[in-house]
């Protein structure tokens, strides 16, 4: 079974060059990819994780407001009763930010210069079961 | 010595080092293929026989003449140098102002305004879409009270300024009127560019509103109202930036633009503007990217293509009007987090290329800009680093110092062939607004950057920091922070304006909107009444959502 992840932009910034190269990376690795375009709010991103059945979410954001908008994904999963899936963070993101974020609930946070081979890896080790 | 002779004896003098060569080769191969970004293979060498029969003023002319290869003035940066324009804007009117008198003082000589994203998009400060992005990549501006506190004591018949706005450009222009009136300046003197490029918002930047149609009509408005009232303004900036960012070459950058801009006539033409009234306003943006002889030649190629376009196409008479005047920004994308400092050197090599290139305007990026927003020092930095070039180092002593060169003159023309090209393919599929509507330049654009990618990966392209010569450990940056409570201030200012101002008016300027909106009047009028009486940019643009609907993209990776 593929390793099924929803890469998905939060907040309103347009740069979307990361979140369709990785999106794309992952698929070229096996998994089943759903990219949910742009401006997505928290709560639209929940719903469609949980419609789509993803094992994991994506989340690229570089327009600054990773404090206010990542957090609440995760929250909002928890109280849906899908607290399992991994939530990953991608972006410009200062790094005096992320132990907030992951003390949040958010699984990693990819800054720039990331490979995509490094995500693929990291999404892999969480999912053994699904050999992709 | 006659030319036949003349010619001979070269010919001789090659076939000779040839020979060489080959040995040399033996000895020591060569490290790698060279080619370009967009694919072009490179020579080992470029000399006489790499121009085929060139024809000087066919392909060069003189600066400030008919193709304009080399350069749209006479002297060039003898005359007056680039402006030097950072672009800046964060937190509420207040910081933004204080950052633009300082950046005056600094020596900067033109304003470029970034505005945050419920800004760009239409949306009030208290919009729930616009939760934690307030003031946050941009200034807030939400009334013309915002607009009045971003300009105050800043001379707007004295700078020029540039505000890189799209969908609501034709909001943030009135704004930008009102206050010069207030101020006392009459329109005819000001100087400035709106984006107003909604095109590549689709392709590669993400902040649209409304759909295509719709979003043509409101440029077009623009460009006849500017056209009557604010004869010095920029109508458009029709923008490779994004394009570039977002991950194409550099021959789709200009390609894609160019298509653009060709959108953008056909549509003034057809609302029945001339083309010499409207030809003169528009302006360009392009990247500065890491291929330094790349990017001088792709300057010089799109200058000339735009002018045979206008003069040959579009039947232009104004020279004004072939002249491909260009703003440059470096490469955002091809700084790194790793080894921050070494973006410094990425940014003045790019600076340089755009100078070499002609540029009439110029940002260079801040070395933390992979990290987070532009921190002031950082910031400084940067213009020092135009200054430099500028003042220091004699490239602006003579004009376009490197025409005729035989390597980039010879790659001027293949990039000049090359984007031709993808612009006949554009044509073919209906224009720009029809190859945007099939995903066209948006496929193009991801897989170019995928390949970009992968090249990094394999370590075929060599990043400094990042996949060579890395460091372990990283150097200590100091990074700007947005106070947290600028959304909230924010907000308040928006209430308190929405409570002072005279309702009724409001109501009224927004309901002869929405009237004009529905039939085929010039919008600007009505717009600027709006504005006026105070209404903000959500109310304003709420009314365009209405009668013109939103654009939803078909999302396909």
């Amino acid at each position: 079974m593929p390793i099924r992840v929803l890469v998905g932009k939060v907040g309103l910034d347009g740069h979307d060059r990361g979140a369709k190269v990785v999106a794309q990376a992952l698929r070229d690795a096996g998994m089943e990819v759903i990219y949910t375009g742009l401006r997505q709010t928290p709560e639209q991103i929940v719903e469609i994780a949980l419609q789509e059945d993803v094992q994991v979410v994506g989340l690229s954001i570089l327009s600054g407001a990773h404090m206010q908008l990542l957090p609440p994904v995760v929250e909002l999963l928890r109280q849906r009763g899908a607290g399992d899936i991994l939530v990953l963070a991608g972006g410009v993101i200062p790094k005096d930010d992320i132990p907030y974020l992951k003390e949040a609930g958010i699984a990693e946070v990819f800054t720039p210069g990331t490979s995509t081979q490094e995500v693929v890896s990291f999404i892999r080790r969480h999912f053994p079961e699904n050999n992709n | 010595m006659d030319r036949d002779e003349c010619r001979a004896r070269l010919e001789r003098a090659r076939q000779a080092w040839e020979e060489k060569l080959k040995q040399a080769l033996e000895k020591m191969p060569e490290r790698k293929e060279f080619k370009l970004d967009s694919g072009i293979e490179l020579e080992r060498l470029y000399d006489p026989f790499s121009l085929g029969e060139h024809d000087y003023l066919e392909r060069l002319g003189y600066p400030g003449e008919y193709p304009f290869t080399r350069g749209i003035q006479p002297t060039m940066y003898r005359g007056r140098l680039w402006t030097m324009r950072q672009y800046a804007g964060f937190g509420t009117a207040e910081e933004t102002n204080e950052r633009f008198r300082y950046l005056l003082k600094q020596g900067q000589t033109g304003l470029s305004v970034a505005f945050d994203l419920p800004t760009q998009i239409g949306y009030d400060s208290d919009h729930p879409l616009a939760r934690g992005e307030v003031g946050r990549v941009g200034v807030a501006i939400d009334s013309l009270e915002d607009m009045e506190i971003l300009l105050r004591e800043i001379p707007l018949d004295r700078v020029s300024t540039s505000m890189t706005i799209n969908s609501p450009a034709a909001v943030l222009l009135a704004m930008y009127l009102a206050v010069a009136e207030k101020q006392g300046v009459p329109p005819e003197k000001l100087n400035g560019t709106i984006q107003n490029d909604i095109l590549k918002e689709y392709v590669a930047r993400g902040t649209y509103i409304f759909p295509p149609r719709e979003s043509m009509r409101l440029v077009v408005d623009i460009f006849e109202f500017a056209g009557k009232h604010v004869p010095q303004w920029n109508t458009i900036s029709i923008s490779g930036y994004h394009i570039r960012e977002a991950g194409s070459t550099a021959v789709q950058e200009v390609a894609f633009t160019l298509s653009n801009a060709i959108a953008y006539v056909e549509a003034a033409l057809q609302a029945g503007l001339e083309v010499d009234q409207f030809g003169p306003r528009l302006s360009f943006f392009f990247n500065a990217h890491l291929n330094f002889f790349e990017e001088i030649a792709k300057f010089r190629a799109a200058r000339r293509i735009w002018a045979r376009l206008m003069k040959e196409r579009f039947g232009a008479k104004n020279p004004r009007s072939m002249m491909l005047r260009f703003h440059t920004q470096t490469a955002g994308c091809t700084l790194t987090a790793q080894q921050p400092d070494v973006n410094v050197v990425r940014v003045a090599f790019q600076a340089l290329s755009a100078v070499l290139g002609g540029t009439q305007s110029l940002h260079t990026n801040s070395r933390d800009e992979a990290l987070a927003l532009p921190s002031e020092h950082a910031a400084l930095l940067a213009l020092r680093t135009q200054q430099v070039i500028g003042y220091e180092i004699g490239v602006t002593d003579t004009v376009d110092p490197l025409g005729g060169s035989y390597f980039l003159e010879a790659l001027t023309d293949r990039m000049e062939q090359e984007i031709l090209a993808y612009i006949q393919r554009i044509d073919q599929m209906g224009g720009a607004v029809a190859a945007i509507e099939q995903g066209y330049m948006q496929q193009e654009i991801q897989e170019s950057a995928y390949r970009y990618q992968k090249e990094i990966e394999s370590g075929e392209r060599v990043v400094i920091g990042v996949n060579r010569f890395t460091e372990a450990g990283e150097q200590p940056v100091e990074l700007l922070k947005v106070d947290p409570a600028v959304g909230e201030r924010q907000i308040n200012r928006l209430k308190e304006v929405r409570r002072r101002r005279d309702q009724r008016r409001v109501a009224e300027t927004l309901q002869q909107l929405r009237k004009a909106a529905q039939s085929s009047d010039n919008l600007m009028p009505y717009i600027l009444e709006a504005v006026k009486a105070y209404a903000t940019m959500g109310e304003i643009c709420g009314v365009l959502r209405e009668v013109f609907g939103e654009y939803r993209p078909q999302v396909a990776v």
